[in-house]
C-alpha cells in the first residue's frame, strides 16, 4: 500500500488510509473543524493521486473503524457479497472511476459490483470525481422500491410533501397538505415532523392523513417522522404506519445519540412488516446528511464524506423505501457554503446509489450558512439531472416548524417540466383524475388547495 | 442634455405618427393621443422627498387566481404561518412572493452576518469584548472559539468586573445581532430593576462579540459570580430574526453539561414581549439563588 505521492516537485507523505480518504475530500468546513483536512490544494491532489492507485483490496483491510470496535463496520462487512468482491479486489480506485464512467458499463453492472463494495471504496471513488463525474454515474443508476407505490421508476421524479406545522396543528398541517397535494407533490410519501415526539401525536397525525388518503384515493404511503422508538409504540397501538423512519449516522457513537441500534432497526423494522398499513416489502424511510457525526462529536477522526458513505453500507441491509440525504441542514460549522454543499449532496447522492439505495435529496440550507435560493435550486436541478428519485416539498420553501429552507411545491413543478419527468405513475392518474396535471403540465385549476372543499 | 433629448423624442414620434397617418393606418384621434402622451413632461430626477414608497402587501392576502373557494384558502391562511394561498407563475412563485421570501432571508443573513453597532453599545453603556473567533466567518465555523474570550477579553474582564457578585449579566450577539438590537433597550433595564429591587448584587452587565452559550463558564470562572446569565441571539427563522434566549447557571465548572443550564427562549416582540422578558427572568434568577442550582437539577429541588 503506497501511501506517499509526488505533484511535480513536492513530496507528500501520508500516515494511514483513513488521513488519505480525509485530506481527499473536497473543502468542507467539518472537516478543517476536525483538523483533518488537507492543508494545501496540492496536498488535497497528492492525496487523491494516492487513493487513485489503492486497489479495493487495501481498502478491504483497512476499515477506517475497526470491526471490532464498531456495530456499523460490521454492517458492512457482514452484509458483502465475498464471491462479487473477490472478483474485483484487484481493481484500484481510480479503474473503478473509469469503470462507472464507461458506456460499456450499465447500471445493470454497477448494481451488480455494488454487493461486493464495502462504503469506504464507494466514498474513494466518489473522491476522484468532479462535479459531472458524479452526474453521470449516479443518472446510470436506477434503484426502485415498493412501498404502496413503485419509486424510482424511469422517467418519474416525485417528492415527500412536508406540511409541518410549528404546534402540530391538524387543521394547519392539513391546509399544507392540500396546497402541496394540488401543485403535485406527495407521491414519495406524506411526511410529517411532529414537535411533540408522543405516541398520542404521532398517531392523530397518521390517521388524520390516512383517512384523507381513503377519502381522496391517493396512492402514496403516510409517515410520521418522530424517533423510531414512538412510532414503534404507536404501531403497537394500532396507528397506520406505512413507513417506519429514523436518523441515522456512520458511527456507532453517533448511532447511540440517535438513541438507535441495529437491535432496534431490527425490530422496528419487523413491526412495520407484522403490523403495518403498507403493502411493502420496502417499509422504512431513512434520513442522513454529512456532518451529524461531528456535530455529535461521534466522528472519530474520519471524514464526513466516508462516515456518510458508511451509513449508507448502515442503511442498505434494511433495504429502505427511501434514504433522504440532508446534508445542507446540518450547520456552517460541518458545510459552510452553497457551493459546499452543492458538492456534498452530489456525493452523497452518487454514494447512495451505489450502494444500491433509493436515494432523494434536500438541497436545503439553513438561514446561518453562506448559502441562499439560488445554491439550492442549482443543486436541485443538477441532483435531478443525475437522477435523484425524489426531493422534498415545503410550502413556499420555508419550512415553518424546522426552520430552514428546502425544495418548494414550485420547485417540485418546476424540476419536472423542465426536464419532462412525470409523477409516479398511480400518481399521476390520480392528478388527472383531479384535474391537476394534463399531459405532465399544471393545469389552470392547480396550485389551489381549496379544492379538496367541496 | 435630457430636455434636448425629450426634444428629439418628441420630433421623432411627430414624423412617425404622420408617416402612419399618410399611410392611412393611424386615425387623428389616434395620432392626437399618442401626442399628447409624448407632450407630457415626465419627471426625469427622482423625487426624494416623496413619501411614496414600494412595500409588500399584507402577508394574509389571498394570492390565488380564481380559486374554487377564495374564503377556503383565506381561513386555510389562517390556520398556519405557512406559505400558502400564494399562486404561482407558471410553474414559478409569483413575483411579490419571491420577493417576500428574499427579504424574509436577507433580514435572516443580515441578522447573522453583521455586527451589533458600536453606536447601540455606547448608547447602552455596555463594555464590549470578543471571543476567541476574530470574524463571524471563524465563529460560524469553528464552535470551539466562541466558547471562549479571546486573551485580550480576558485581560479586560479581570480588570473591570467587579467579582464575587451575585448574578453577572452577558449580553451576547450570537446568532442574532438583530435580536440584540431589538430587545435589549427593553428587556435589560427591566432586569436591572427588578434585581435591584429584591436586593441582588448585579456585576456590570457587558457585550461579547461573536459569543456563543458557554462562553458564560468562561466568564463565570474569571468574575466568580454566583450565577451567570447570557442573553444570546437565536439563530433566525425566515420569521423572525429578532428571537433572543436566555441562559442561566449556578457556578459552571468543568463538569457542567447542557441541562445544567436553565433555558428561556422565544423573546422577542411576538414571543415573550422584552420587559415582560426582564420580570420573568427576575423570578427565575430568584429561584436559582435560592435553589443554588439550575437546569435540570433546579427543576428536581421544585
Amino acid at each position: 500500500m503506497i501511501l506517499k505521492a509526488k505533484v511535480y516537485n513536492k513530496i507528500f507523505a501520508f500516515q494511514s488510509f483513513k488521513e488519505v480518504m480525509a485530506k481527499a475530500n473536497e473543502e468542507k468546513s467539518g472537516d478543517e473543524l476536525v483538523g483533518i483536512a488537507a492543508k494545501s490544494a496540492s496536498e488535497r491532489v497528492a492525496a487523491k493521486l494516492v487513493l487513485s492507485n489503492l486497489t479495493l483490496e487495501d481498502i478491504y483491510n483497512n476499515p477506517v473503524i475497526p470491526y471490532e470496535e464498531d456495530e456499523v463496520t460490521r454492517a458492512i462487512y457482514d452484509g458483502l457479497n465475498l464471491r462479487i468482491y473477490q472478483e474485483i479486489k484487484s481493481w484500484t480506485v481510480g479503474y473503478l472511476r473509469e469503470y462507472v464512467l464507461d458506456h460499456k458499463t450499465t447500471g445493470e453492472d454497477l448494481a451488480h459490483i455494488s454487493r461486493g463494495l464495502t462504503s469506504e471504496m464507494i466514498a474513494a471513488t466518489a473522491k476522484l470525481m468532479s462535479t459531472m463525474d458524479l452526474v453521470c454515474g449516479s443518472k446510470k443508476m436506477r434503484v426502485q422500491s415498493h412501498c404502496n407505490t413503485t419509486l424510482g421508476v424511469p422517467g418519474t421524479l416525485a417528492f415527500r410533501c412536508q406540511p409541518n406545522h410549528p404546534t402540530d396543528s391538524i387543521e394547519g398541517m392539513m391546509a399544507s397538505l392540500k396546497e402541496g397535494l394540488a401543485y403535485g407533490s406527495g407521491d414519495a410519501v406524506i411526511g410529517i415532523n411532529p414537535v411533540e415526539d408522543n405516541v398520542e401525536t404521532v398517531t392523530r397525525l397518521l390517521e388524520t392523513v390516512k383517512n384523507f388518503m381513503i377519502k381522496w384515493e391517493i396512492p402514496t404511503q403516510n409517515c410520521v417522522l418522530a424517533h423510531v422508538t414512538t412510532q414503534m409504540k404507536a404501531l403497537e397501538k394500532g396507528a397506520p404506519v406505512d413507513l417506519v423512519f429514523q436518523s441515522i449516522a456512520g458511527t456507532q457513537k453517533a448511532n447511540d445519540a440517535f438513541g438507535v441500534s441495529a437491535a432496534i432497526l431490527d425490530e422496528a423494522f419487523a413491526l412495520a412488516q407484522h403490523k403495518g398499513s403498507a403493502t411493502g416489502p420496502n417499509l422504512m424511510y431513512f434520513e442522513t446528511g454529512q456532518g451529524s457525526e461531528v456535530s455529535l462529536d461521534a466522528h472519530l477522526g474520519v471524514d464526513m464524506m466516508t462516515l456518510e458513505a458508511r451509513t449508507y453500507g448502515y442503511a442498505r441491509g434494511y433495504r429502505p423505501f427511501m434514504t433522504n440525504n440532508v446534508s445542507g441542514f446540518i450547520g456552517p460549522e460541518t458545510i459552510y457554503s452553497g457551493r459546499e454543499v452543492i458538492r456534498a449532496d452530489l456525493e452523497d447522492l452518487f454514494m447512495g446509489k451505489l450502494h444500491g439505495l433509493p436515494m432523494g435529496i434536500a438541497p436545503c440550507y439553513t438561514n446561518h450558512m453562506k448559502a441562499d435560493q439560488n445554491d439550492q435550486e442549482m443543486g436541485t436541478l443538477l441532483c435531478a439531472m443525475a437522477g435523484s428519485n425524489f426531493f422534498m416539498g415545503v410550502p413556499g420553501g420555508d419550512d415553518v416548524m424546522l426552520s430552514y429552507q428546502d425544495t418548494s411545491y414550485h420547485d417540485d413543478a418546476s424540476t419536472r417540466e423542465i426536464l419532462g419527468l412525470r409523477p409516479l405513475p398511480e400518481f399521476e392518474k390520480w392528478l388527472e383524475k383531479m384535474g391537476i396535471l394534463e399531459n405532465g403540465k399544471l393545469t389552470e385549476r392547480a396550485g389551489d388547495p381549496s379544492i379538496f372543499d367541496k | 442634455m435630457a430636455v434636448a433629448n425629450n426634444e428629439l423624442e418628441k420630433v421623432i414620434i411627430q414624423s412617425v405618427m404622420e408617416e402612419l397617418a399618410k399611410k392611412g393606418l393611424l386615425s387623428q384621434k389616434g395620432k392626437d393621443h399618442v401626442m399628447s402622451a409624448a407632450m407630457m413632461d415626465t419627471p426625469i430626477v427622482p423625487n426624494t422627498e416623496s413619501k411614496e414608497m414600494v412595500t409588500f402587501p399584507p402577508q394574509e392576502e389571498m394570492q390565488i387566481s380564481n380559486p374554487f373557494n377564495a374564503d377556503a384558502v383565506k381561513a386555510m391562511k389562517k390556520l398556519t404561518p405557512a406559505r400558502i394561498g400564494i399562486g404561482r407563475a407558471g410553474t414559478r412563485p409569483k413575483t411579490m412572493s419571491l420577493l417576500r421570501f428574499l427579504a424574509d432571508h436577507a433580514v435572516a443573513q443580515d441578522a447573522v452576518f453583521l455586527d451589533v453597532s458600536e453606536e447601540f453599545l455606547q448608547r447602552m453603556n455596555l463594555m464590549s469584548v470578543q471571543s476567541a473567533a476574530a470574524s463571524k466567518d471563524e465563529f460560524l465555523q469553528r464552535p470551539d472559539l466562541g466558547r471562549r474570550l479571546s486573551v485580550e477579553a480576558v485581560k479586560t474582564v479581570s480588570e473591570k468586573c467587579e467579582k464575587n457578585v451575585q448574578v453577572q449579566i452577558l449580553i451576547v450577539d450570537g446568532l442574532s445581532s438583530s435580536a440584540i438590537e431589538a430587545n435589549i433597550p427593553d428587556l435589560l433595564p427591566a432586569l436591572m430593576q427588578g434585581l435591584k429591587s429584591s436586593g441582588i448584587k448585579v456585576g456590570a452587565p457587558f457585550f461579547v462579540k461573536n459569543g456563543r452559550v458557554w462562553i458564560q463558564d468562561h466568564v463565570a470562572s474569571i468574575v466568580n459570580s454566583d450565577l451567570i446569565i447570557s442573553l444570546i441571539g437565536e439563530r433566525p427563522g425566515l420569521g423572525t430574526a429578532e428571537s433572543l434566549s436566555a441562559y442561566m447557571i449556578y457556578r459552571p465548572n468543568e463538569n457542567t453539561v447542557e441541562a445544567d443550564r436553565t433555558v428561556i427562549s422565544n423573546i422577542h416582540k411576538g414571543g415573550i414581549p422584552p420587559a415582560e422578558a426582564g420580570a420573568h427572568l427576575t423570578d427565575v434568577i430568584k429561584q436559582i439563588l435560592a435553589a443554588k442550582a439550575s437546569g435540570v437539577k433546579l427543576n428536581q429541588q421544585k
